[in-house]
């Protein structure tokens, strides 16, 4: 699904964020991704989601090479994944509904196959009393929960999520949680960030990255490419 | 296509808002001072034509004999003689009448029926039109017939006092053009501006149409549409102020009947440019504006 073999980042001139970055990501798996503020999180999801190329190393993504990959084949790439972004990244002027809907109308799915599964996205996330309230007009909570609709919507094979429950009571965070599940048992790859402990023990199977310092620590070896139990 | 069809919902991505709001009347400005200069050059370089073409190979002779009855006999024959030629396409004697009408406005007195005027000893002319473009060996041959039948007569070649004005005339319609060619300049750097102050504006939202599988063509004909609109609006204003001057202008120009001016008209082809003018400002403008948004998109990974 996803493979980094000694992938660093550097942005300008400055040291690199992150330096040796090595692992294979299973389809159909469950992963956190863990560490201190300032480890490269963030920088290791942009990685993930197409947002940077690296400055060194081998990215494959869904058995191709991005980082020769010619700029015109990404938008096909990045169809295929979902993001949960830890500031929300709403479009302010549409509505939830909108926001919701904005990946299958930039897949060209028709307004009459679009409206039944945006309707039960609404639903699910409890807001379909405030689809056509916009970002401004809605708590934190209620933006996340949008946020995170829009990501599953297209039912992408990969999902990542930055802090997804950073922003919600711990009953939706379980909720939340609950439906990342779901969507890992139909397959969907998952790589959650977080800071919460308590929400790693809460998937069985997970598997844990970490990061220390713009390096992968991986404590198990599970992660490494080649896998560890597999070198 | 120049507005490009852009789904009602996918418009939606962009507020309803005019992308900038100063866009459509600096347009609106300039396209006005554009028909103005191309309608000025047009006129002017139509005017330019019809000077050159009414000078080119035209001489006319000037026959200054004291006796009037021999002025008049040579004129006569000099005439008979040069209509008679291969390289003569017409000759014609300039009738003394017509020599003091046009006198008579310096006189002030319109008929020609001055008395000091009628005193006045005039010459003999004839207007002589030669064939062909190349008229050197024609001048010549007249040199030589005028030499046989009106010693002293004097041949003024029309290019020789009317050729500057025409050429300054002729220069003043290519500064015109100039204009033109400036002011659609500046247009562009409009749109330019217009359209990289869209993408700041947005950048927000492109990133995040990025991200979710957008392509850079879905992002740009977004912006390409909105932009062409908002230029067309400044356009279309621009024409129609400039249309109500240049008819205006027009309407007051029918009355000008002498000289130079009655020359300076725009003709069916002028007319059809400056009708053409604000459509190609449009084409330009969305291509500008694609081609701008095309080259930043792709600064963005």
């Amino acid at each position: 699904m996803v493979e980094f073999d000694g992938v660093g980042l550097r942005y300008g001139p400055d040291a690199e964020v992150l330096a040796d970055i090595s692992f294979n990501l299973q389809p159909g798996s469950f992963y956190f991704l863990t560490g201190a503020s300032g480890a490269g999180k963030t920088s290791l999801l942009k990685l993930l989601y197409l947002a940077q190329r690296p400055s060194r190393g081998i990215v494959r993504l869904f058995g191709e090479d991005l980082v020769s990959m010619p700029r015109h084949r990404l938008p096909g790439f990045r169809r295929r994944i979902g993001v949960v972004f830890q500031d929300f990244r709403l479009i302010p002027h549409l509505s939830a509904r909108d926001n919701i809907a904005l990946p299958l109308r930039i897949a060209g799915v028709s307004e009459e196959d679009l409206s039944g599964p945006v309707g039960e996205m609404l639903s699910w996330i409890g807001l379909s009393e405030r689809a056509h309230a916009r970002p401004a007009t809605l708590s934190g909570g209620e933006q996340q929960r949008v946020a995170i609709a829009r990501a599953v919507i297209a039912r992408p094979q990969l999902l990542i999520a930055d802090e997804p429950t950073g922003n919600v009571d711990p009953e939706m965070a379980m909720r939340l949680l609950g439906l990342f599940e779901a969507l890992n048992r139909l397959g969907t790859t998952v790589v959650v960030a977080t800071h919460d402990i308590h929400l790693i023990s809460r998937i069985e199977n997970a598997q844990m990255m970490r990061l220390e310092r713009g390096r992968l620590a991986d404590p198990t070896g599970a992660l490494r490419y080649p896998p560890a139990n597999r070198a | 296509m120049i507005i490009p069809r852009v789904p009602v919902q996918h418009r939606r991505l962009l507020p309803d808002r005019r992308l900038s709001g100063p866009t459509p009347w600096v347009i609106a400005l300039l396209m006005m001072l554009t028909l103005l200069a191309a309608a000025a050059g047009v006129g002017l370089a139509r005017s330019a034509n019809a000077i050159g073409d009414a000078i080119a190979g035209r001489v006319t002779v000037q026959i200054v004999t004291a006796n009037p009855v021999t002025r008049a006999e040579q004129a006569r024959a000099l005439r008979r003689r040069a209509a008679a030629q291969s390289f003569v396409l017409s000759a014609r004697s300039v009738e003394p009448e017509e020599l003091q009408a046009t006198l008579g406005q310096w006189f002030g007195s319109a008929e020609g029926d001055d008395p000091v005027l009628k005193s006045l000893p005039l010459p003999a002319l004839i207007d002589i039109d030669f064939v062909g473009e190349k008229h050197a060996n024609h001048v010549r041959a007249l040199q030589k017939l005028v030499a046989e039948e009106a010693p002293g007569a004097r041949i003024i070649p029309h290019a020789e006092w009317l050729g500057p004005v025409a050429r300054l005339i002729r220069s003043l319609a290519w500064v015109a053009g100039g204009l033109v060619v400036l002011m659609a300049l500046a247009s562009a750097a409009v749109v330019i501006m217009t359209a990289r102050a869209a993408l700041a504006t947005h950048f927000p939202t492109i990133e995040m149409l990025h991200l979710i599988g957008a392509t850079d063509r879905q992002i740009t004909r977004l912006f390409q549409r909105r932009i062409a609109i908002d230029t067309a609006y400044g356009i279309a204003l621009g024409t129609t102020v400039a249309a109500a001057i240049l008819l205006l202008i027009g309407l007051q120009w029918t009355g000008v009947t002498s000289g130079l001016a009655a020359t300076a008209s725009l003709g069916v082809a002028g007319w059809l440019l400056l009708l053409a003018l604000p459509l190609l400002a449009i084409a330009l403008a969305a291509l500008t504006a694609r081609q701008t948004l095309l080259s930043a998109l792709k600064k963005i990974l």
